[in-house]
């Protein structure tokens, strides 16, 4: 909401600077987001003398004038009569953008060039006058801006307000907050009209048949009007707050809505068939044009405005093209009504319109001020449209909402603020913003609530009031007191924590993505149909396409996130996100929300250095990582089982397993699938690993239990086996574990070797074993008896040959 | 018998031997060369070692004279190697053995946290130290939660102060962390004192908004908590957070769910009030909302108001990273570049 200093000042004296004003409103509630200044634009007109005319060349009614700026002088062609030698007159310098739009160039004009431009009163927005240069009076030295000569100067405010404020969307509004401060008064417009009966209840009549949708409808006419361009005064006022002045009759409209804050509708009246109004819900499928020139459909329980015959106004939202004031009007219906603020939002909304009207009626307008507002417009018709007023006015109420009146305590304001403030001082900040109180006891006030604070309905609403009034700052500060027992995370909270800290500490970078992806992003990650994460929870609204449905796993925005790091040149990419993915249970239900870890390898583990050659990563190095974060969450037994073909949709089968911790399935690891790397146009290859954090919480244990270190010493045996490749390290870890060997402490495969000597399709893997007693030192032939038994066991099992 | 004669070679010898190690030592520029210098006069076989053997051959008479000479050129020895050993090692002038420490170590560099993920973390230790326990809810919400609950009912224009996606007409990505109020308020009984960061989203993408950001939720309801608790509680965290320089204001606001209803602003971090781009020339940055819980929304729960009374606020996460790290763009935070990212 803009409002003019100059505006504001007809209602209430301002007292301080704009500057010191714009404070204390801010801190008043009346955020204040700018201030400008309205006649900056005037910063670039200087006045100048026209030292010199010549007649143009090539244009007879153009002229060449030469002009002292005060800095020199300048060629200017101008068209206007009355330009004379010695003249003072605005000029335009290059560059000024006028208030028609017009910026000033250096031109040529009939082949003569221009330096500037010498202006009229109108194209400055000074005045009506456009028939030739504004001539200044008095002896101003040329170069002077035109500002500063005239003394021009109005602050606009732009007042950010809160939709509970409605009663501030007005001139008056604002004027009742500015005196407050001073603990002044305003000043209303006086209005004398005559009596409320008369012939209006011959000409026309106003019938309400949704009074749910419109508690109240009054109207006056005014006939014999000429429809013509408003004084400038007016027109003034209109364009010091951003609206663009149209005629008398809709700029007084215009003009009565910002002062009063009620929205007004004039219409033709002749235009009106049956000369009467008729307030209901349009039909659904009925068609409307509205004053924009749209052509409008409407839904049932949409409030209209009708004449005797059809819909004339989208009630409270915007008038119809139908019944427009044009040049020819000689009469005006005047409407000042009263709506149901959720009827006109819905509808609105529905219509996609936010007029200056429907944004105060959907916040609540005075429902007391509807008589105030009308008459003054009226008033203002007879005065500048030259009209006269028909003697009478039709005011029809239904049910219409009351003020309520409170009992405010003054105990439980104190207590809620923390304050200690009188119960006489809390009357007197409340009565400066025109709550009448009364009271009721020691403790009490009666307060009655002005019929404009909509937002009034609780005796909280009243406490916020006296907050606002006293000054937030001057409320003192207290501390409210430690409970006696703090409540400790959650563990998926610490633990979380505990897995961005290890993963950090491994290199990696973590990332957040957004939570909505493509559409497409199953399809990309090759999921079968039936896989749970094909079930998308869709936006209805998304603001694009690649934003339309939420993630159900980490891994789009991981590989997306890859590419935008490849084209930037970032090839060593080490990532991980912790997040939800959402499964859907159908629209109308909230989804399964899955919190996930995900982490990303790709290039070189080693860069290249001066010591070493790079070395690309591989699935060892992401499972190697994974391994690290789950041993840091002190997670045991950890196992990685080979993924089936059928599960390997976005990782690559061969190059893919499943994490296990105590037997479950908490996770996967794997190399991403060549063809969604193409699908998401990644160059290089990527290795991942991804952690379902709800399966993997119950195998992180709560505490940590210290293992007495042992007190002899570890003999250690190595033993080669050459058997078949397919044989994996896990069966012949797990088959020595089988054994259980109370002896055997760790075993450790150290070196796996394929090809010559090894015969094709085998390989020789070498396990060292280590062995130790709780009880004492082993004796080397004990050791050997046992690591004979257990590699004898191995051979037998595995089919396994010895090295010769 | 080893003559007089013998004696004055044999002590002449040793003097000419600490002439000569002397010499060399003053002369070495390695610690290596120290190192073999020592060895050779004074090691097993060294020279002064086959000198002192020489004494032991002279007169008893001449012995202790000639011995005593042997021992202190001995000590000079050892003493001027040490000495070199610390001149060289102070010059810095031994270069045979040393490496270039200059080359680049095998580090193993490390990763870094997302700037948001710090900032939440510090956010929510204030609070915690403060008695707060930290709380996570749904970011898929339903219409009741992220409005109803919170006094936000349908056709309200409270509604357009938050552009909402839509999943149905009941089911919306949360606006706000708000709907964590009466989603714990209803399973437990004051004293209530959490706080609850999360995802948002708005449907709204522009230079200084993202449809997905941050947030910190606080609530705290009990007996007797007062808008100065509120203001205390606030105040403490802004100078935690920043520093206890920051100037904090409290404005009268408006939101549904809380009556009073406070704007939190900080004196610009960047111009320090003088008004600059950042603060859009006001000297003041609005970072926190907040205010006394509305009685509707106790009452929704079925909380005694006339009992209870608390405050909540809520704050954005990005805006604070904004200012604590200097960040120009909002949009850094989800493009995730690395270079960015690796610098947290």
């Amino acid at each position: 909401m803009k409002i003019s200093l100059s505006w504001l000042q007809d209602y209430v004296p301002v007292k301080t600077d704009v500057e010191r004003l714009a404070h204390l409103l801010t801190m008043a509630g009346l955020e204040v987001e700018a201030i400008e200044e309205r006649f900056a634009y005037l910063d670039q007109v200087l006045v100048a003398r026209i030292q010199e005319i010549s007649p143009h060349p090539n244009a007879d009614k153009l002229k060449l004038c030469t002009v002292d700026t005060g800095q020199g002088s300048c060629r200017v062609v101008c068209g206007a009569p009355n330009a004379a030698e010695g003249m003072l007159s605005p000029l335009a310098t290059v560059g000024c953008e006028l208030p028609n739009g017009t910026v000033v160039q250096i031109g040529t004009i009939r082949g003569q060039a221009s330096e500037g431009m010498l202006c009229s009163a109108a194209e400055l927005a000074l005045g009506a006058d456009a028939s030739g240069l504004m001539a200044l009076e008095g002896d101003l030295p040329p170069g002077t801006p035109l500002n500063q000569a005239l003394k021009l100067t109005d602050a606009v405010l732009e007042i950010g307000l809160t939709p509970n404020r409605p009663d501030c969307l007005s001139v008056i509004g604002i004027a009742r907050e500015v005196a407050a401060l001073d603990s002044a008064s305003i000043r209303r417009p006086e209005i004398r009209l005559p009596e409320p009966h008369g012939r209006i209840e011959q000409m026309t009549s106003v019938t309400i048949e949704s009074p749910d949708h419109c508690p109240r409808y009054a109207a006056r006419v005014v006939e014999n009007i000429s429809v013509g361009p408003s004084p400038f005064w007016l027109q003034d006022r209109l364009r010091s707050v951003g609206l663009r002045p149209i005629n008398n009759i809709v700029d007084v409209t215009n003009f009565v809505m910002m002062e009063t804050g009620q929205p007004l509708h004039a219409f033709d009246f002749d235009r009106l068939a049956e000369n009467r109004i008729v307030v209901r819900t349009a039909g659904a499928g009925e068609r409307f044009t509205t004053l924009d020139g749209k052509e409008r459909l409407l839904e049932a329980d949409m409030l209209m405005i009708c004449d005797g015959q059809k819909p004339v106004a989208v009630g409270g939202v915007m008038g119809g093209l139908n019944s427009e004031i044009d040049p020819g009007t000689t009469r005006v219906l005047i409407e000042s009504a009263y709506f149901n603020p959720i009827s006109i939002r819905k509808t609105a909304k529905r219509l996609g319109i936010n007029s200056d009207a429907s944004h105060r009626f959907e916040r609540g307008v005075d429902p007391q001020g509807t008589r105030y507002a009308l008459d003054r417009a009226a008033q203002m018709m007879v005065d500048i449209g030259n009209g006269q007023l028909v003697e009478g006015c039709i005011d029809v109420t239904y049910n219409l909402p009351q003020a309520p009146t409170l009992d405010l305590s003054v105990s439980a304001t104190n207590r809620l603020l923390g304050t200690a403030v009188e119960r006489d001082e809390i009357a007197r900040l409340l009565r400066e913003i025109e709550f009448e109180t009364a009271i009721k006891s020691d403790d009490l006030l009666t307060v009655a609530t002005p019929s404009f604070r909509v937002d009034v309905s609780r005796p909280e609403d009243l406490m916020e009031e006296v907050a606002r009034r006293m000054g937030y700052d001057n409320i003192p500060v207290t501390f409210p007191t430690l409970p006696a027992a703090i409540q400790p995370p959650p563990k998926l909270l610490t633990q979380r924590q505990r897995m961005r800290d290890l993963l950090a500490g491994m290199g990696f970078t973590e990332t957040i993505n957004y939570s909505f992806v493509h559409a497409d992003s199953c399809r990309r990650l090759r999921l079968p149909e039936a896989d749970p994460r094909c079930r998308q929870l869709a936006i209805l609204n998304p603001l694009s396409e690649d934003q339309a449905v939420m993630r159900t796993s980490l891994i789009p925005g991981m590989l997306e996130t890859m590419r935008r790091n490849l084209s930037y040149q970032s090839r060593n990419l080490k990532l991980y996100e912790t997040g939800k993915i959402f499964i859907s249970e159908g629209n109308d239900r909230q989804p399964v929300e899955k919190e996930m870890l995900a982490a990303l390898w790709s290039g070189d583990r080693i860069d290249q250095q001066w010591h070493t050659k790079p070395v690309p990563c591989d699935f060892f190095d992401i499972k190697g990582a994974v391994e690290g974060v789950l041993e840091g969450l002190h997670v045991a037994p950890v196992r990685f089982t080979r993924l089936e073909p059928e599960q390997c949709t976005y990782l690559r089968y061969g190059v893919a397993a499943k994490i296990m911790a105590a037997g479950n399935e908490v996770g996967l690891v794997g190399q991403v699938h060549p063809k969604v790397c193409c699908v998401y146009e990644l160059k290089q290859d990527a290795f991942i690993f991804e952690l379902d954090l709800a399966r993997l919480l119950p195998h992180i244990p709560e505490t940590i239990q210290f293992t007495a270190l042992p007190k002899y010493p570890p003999t250690a045996r190595d033993t080669t086996l050459i058997l078949d490749e397919a044989i994996e390290a896990a069966e012949m870890l797990s088959l020595v574990d089988q054994m259980d060997e109370s002896l055997v402490e760790e075993v450790r495969l150290f070196d796996v070797f394929q090809g010559a000597p090894i015969t094709a399709g085998r390989k020789s893997v070498s396990l060292r074993i280590v062995y130790r007693s709780g009880e004492k030192t082993l004796e080397d032939e004990e050791v050997n008896r046992l690591h004979k038994r257990i590699t004898d066991r191995l051979v037998d099992h595995f089919k396994a040959g010895l090295p010769t | 018998m080893a003559t007089i004669e013998q004696k004055e070679t044999i002590v002449e010898s040793i003097d000419q031997i600490r002439a000569a190690a002397l010499k060399e030592i003053d002369t070495a520029t390695t610690v290596d060369a120290v190192q073999e210098i020592n060895t050779r006069y004074l090691g097993r076989k060294g020279v002064m070692t086959q000198a002192l053997r020489a004494v032991s051959q002279l007169p008893a008479d001449d012995r202790p004279a000639a011995g005593r000479k042997a021992n202190e050129v001995k000590q000079a020895i050892a003493a001027a190697c040490q000495a070199a050993l610390e001149r060289i090692e102070r010059d810095g002038a031994d270069q045979s053995t040393g490496i270039d420490v200059s080359l680049p170590g095998r580090k193993s560099a490390p990763g870094s946290r997302h700037p948001i993920t710090l900032i939440t973390n510090r956010i929510c230790d204030i609070f915690t130290r403060m008695g707060f326990e930290v709380v996570e809810g749904p970011e898929v919400e339903s219409d009741y939660y992220n409005f109803e609950a919170l006094n936000i009912p349908k056709d309200h224009p409270a509604r357009d102060m938050q552009d909402t996606f839509y999943v149905s007409d009941d089911i919306v990505l949360r606006t706000h962390t708000s709907p964590t109020q009466p989603r714990v308020m209803e399973k437990r009984q004051p004293p209530v004192r959490i706080i609850a960061p999360g995802k948002v989203y708005r449907c709204d993408s522009d230079i200084t908004h993202t449809p997905m950001f941050h947030q910190v939720e606080g609530l705290l309801v009990d007996e007797n908590v007062s808008f100065g608790d509120l203001k205390g509680t606030l105040t403490s965290f802004v100078h935690q957070m920043f520093d206890t320089q920051t100037r904090v204001r409290f404005r009268p606001s408006f939101f549904p769910f809380t009556e009073p209803s406070a704007e939190v602003d900080i004196l610009c971090v960047i111009c320090r009030g003088k008004g600059c781009r950042v603060c859009s020339q006001t000297g003041w940055l609005e970072i926190l909302g907040s205010g006394m819980v509305h009685p509707a929304v106790l009452e929704n729960v079925g909380y005694d108001t006339a009992r209870y009374t608390g405050f909540a606020f809520g704050m954005g996460v990005e805006r604070i990273a904004m200012l604590k790290y200097g960040i120009d763009d909002i949009r850094r935070y989800y493009e995730n570049d690395i270079r960015f990212l690796r610098q947290f």
